[in-house]
């Protein structure tokens, strides 16, 4: 299993554009609301934590179709599907590195974002642990939208509308905790909930995962 | 040999009794619908604080039901379909998303122009509406996923999955959203709840009301049904012809 | 030894092959034979369990089939010995040096796979084979972009490595590999159109 995590990691790196696009994709949206809503630093601290927690979304969203799309076309994905690795096994290993190549990046960028929109100094921390709880399940959910539309020539704009509607609990905690944060509340509650809706997709979603791989690979 | 016996008669089986009782259940819906609403809209005193506005109630309530049960019945018959391969189940689930799209719809409309006199705005993120919107998403996608996929019994299978996944995202999303709201608002002031707004002579019609959507939907699906089973049968035969 | 009884395969839900029935003994191959669309591919991947069966069954060690086809899973990315290192890791073998000496690659080992010519790929991706130690090989269309000398290469693996070791091998191929084994001609097998266990037969 650790063999195919590895493969897409050095895969994503020689490609090159596995990690950046994504950060830089991020980077853009994040510059682009404040010439939307205007450069009033009280309005922009206020809306800073949803549209860190959108934009990322957003981010991790743009490289999904990837993740199975190449191992399709090329046949490895029906090797993978006949060697010794359950494809449970492969659609977890898939996530993680769909994590480590967006989601992991984006985390660690996001407070230097942060710091455009004006962040209440308070939230950093909860942005920081928030997105680190988050993502995982993130790339989980969108592994499993990337397997449901594998076969299909233009899956690129239905895997968004299949996946978008399945980040609504993530995003909803994961923003939460950070508002919170930034309002002196305490976020703990929105963390847990965010941490065991990651836990929950990681515990169920290979299956489904692997279910749905199957049944496009006949 | 029993599974292939089932697998052969039963889309058959089925055209034959629907066929009589489609027209019974349409009768039906139509005069529980046509009693419910004349008995709701035009025999009920007005709410001494809402007013006749409170009457959406006869189209808002059954549908926002409706919206809500197609949902669960696609759930039961994906899970039909992937245990049994019931092509009837399949096909039904099908044809009871479109359905449930148009009654999350009404019953969004319908939210819609109750709000604007009760809070002055057609739309708030309420938690109740905020979570049709989600199940509309919902419908969106599945039906886009059906539509998307060439092979029927693939597609079958993979909305089956999405369903089920859906299923669960989609009270997660529920819980989440009330979650939210309170964060924002303390508390929701604004609400929905027919049972703290609706008194007991508005009841009686609204049972009427339900039973005459609950009526119509399940006459709505079997109609559907029917006619992806049609379509199915064409696109065998027409297989067949280029086979021979 | 791989025992193929009574198998009905479908594509895309319309049978296309009904009542293949053969015996592959170890250390033999079978060649499988038939016009374009007669159905070999979707044996093989049915016979390599991609896609199910409609009726009978494919018998042999479930942990030793393995299918190849021209999409060969390579990954232009990866240098030769790292492609071949991946399905190693994935199988549990160990990647021996003999591997590059028997399909030519010994010169191309630290070479992009991307930089590859086509029947160089085509070796690398044959080399996986070797690699990987399964008993059972489904192949389809092996040989494709291969030239003669290449051609050889592979038939004396698959002759005195993997068939020599109680290997056995069903392939489906349109060029002679030189290897004595009988042929199947697939044509007689061909779906009539009435025959049963399609998706759509419910319906009719």
């Amino acid at each position: 299993m650790i063999a195919l995590l590895l493969r897409d990691l050095r895969l994503a790196v020689r490609a090159g554009g596995g990690f950046g696009l994504g950060l830089a994709f991020f980077l853009i949206v994040v510059v682009l609301v404040p010439f939307g809503v205007g450069p009033e630093t009280a309005v922009l601290t206020r809306i800073a934590p949803g549209i860190l927690w959108v934009a990322s979304l957003l981010a991790a969203l743009l490289s999904l179709d990837r993740i199975f799309a190449l191992d399709f076309e090329d046949g490895s994905l029906a090797l993978l599907a006949t060697s010794p690795l359950p494809l449970e096994g492969a659609a977890l290993m898939k996530a993680l590195a769909h994590w480590i190549t967006t989601g992991l990046p984006l985390t660690i960028a996001a407070p230097a974002l942060g710091f455009l929109l004006s962040l209440a100094p308070e939230a950093y921390v909860y942005l920081l642990v928030s997105l680190l709880l988050g993502t995982p399940a993130l790339s989980m959910i969108g592994t499993f939208g990337a397997a449901l539309t594998v076969g299909l020539r233009r899956g690129g704009l239905l895997l968004s509308l299949l996946v978008l509607p399945l980040y609504v609990p993530t995003l909803i905690f994961g923003a939460e905790a950070v508002r919170r944060g930034a309002d002196g509340l305490d976020p703990t509650g929105a963390l847990l909930l965010l941490g065991a809706i990651t836990a929950g997709t990681f515990a169920l979603l290979p299956f489904a995962t692997a279910a749905t791989l199957r049944i496009n690979l006949r | 040999m029993r599974m292939s016996l089932w697998e052969y008669a039963n889309p058959k089986r089925f055209m034959g009794w629907t066929a009589p009782v489609l027209p019974v259940v349409f009768g039906l819906a139509g005069v529980c619908l046509v009693v419910g609403l004349v008995w709701g809209f035009f025999f009920t005193p007005d709410d001494y604080r809402q007013g006749s506005t409170v009457k959406i109630i006869y189209l808002h309530v059954p549908a926002a039901l409706m919206a809500i049960n197609a949902w669960i019945m696609m759930l039961v018959a994906s899970l039909i379909w992937i245990v049994r391969r019931h092509h009837v189940s399949a096909l039904a689930a099908k044809a009871a998303a479109s359905v449930g799209l148009t009654m999350t719809l009404i019953a969004l409309f319908t939210g819609a122009i109750w709000g604007q006199p009760m809070w002055g705005t057609y739309w708030a993120w309420d938690p109740r509406l905020t979570s049709f919107l989600i199940l509309f998403l919902f419908y969106l996608g599945y039906i886009a996923l059906w539509e998307a996929i060439e092979d029927p019994d693939t597609a079958a299978d993979l909305t089956s999955v999405l369903c089920m996944v859906g299923s669960i995202f989609a009270i997660l999303s529920r819980y989440a959203v009330l979650f939210w709201n309170q964060g924002l608002h303390q508390g929701a002031s604004l609400s929905l709840d027919p049972e703290e707004n609706v008194a007991d002579v508005f009841w009686l019609p609204l049972v009427v009301c339900i039973a005459g959507f609950a009526l119509l939907f399940i006459a709505l699906v079997l109609l559907r049904t029917r006619t992806e089973i049609r379509a199915r049968r064409i696109r065998a035969l027409e297989a067949r012809v280029r086979r021979a | 030894m791989l025992r193929v009884q009574n198998l009905t395969c479908a594509r895309g839900g319309v049978p296309v092959l009904s009542g293949v029935s053969f015996d592959v003994a170890a250390g033999q191959a079978l060649i499988l034979r038939g016009p374009n669309g007669v159905g070999k591919t979707t044996l093989l991947r049915t016979l390599a369990g991609l896609q199910p069966a409609l009726a009978g069954a494919a018998d042999y060690p479930q942990d030793q089939g393995a299918y190849a086809s021209h999409a060969d899973g390579i990954k232009t990315a990866l240098t030769v010995t790292e492609n071949l290192a991946f399905w190693a890791d994935v199988h549990g073998t160990i990647l021996s040096d003999g591997i590059f000496a028997t399909f030519d690659l010994v010169d191309l080992r630290d070479r992009m796979a991307g930089t590859l010519s086509a029947g160089q790929k085509r070796r690398l991706g044959l080399a996986r084979l070797g690699v990987i130690g399964r008993k059972v090989l489904f192949l389809d269309e092996p040989t494709v972009s291969l030239d003669g000398f290449s051609v050889r290469l592979f038939a004396d693996w698959l002759q005195n490595t993997h068939l020599a070791g109680g290997g056995i091998s069903v392939i489906a191929t349109h060029i002679d590999l030189g290897l004595a084994a009988p042929e199947l001609d697939l044509t007689p097998f061909k779906a009539a159109p009435d025959v049963g266990g399609g998706s759509d037969e419910a319906f009719l």
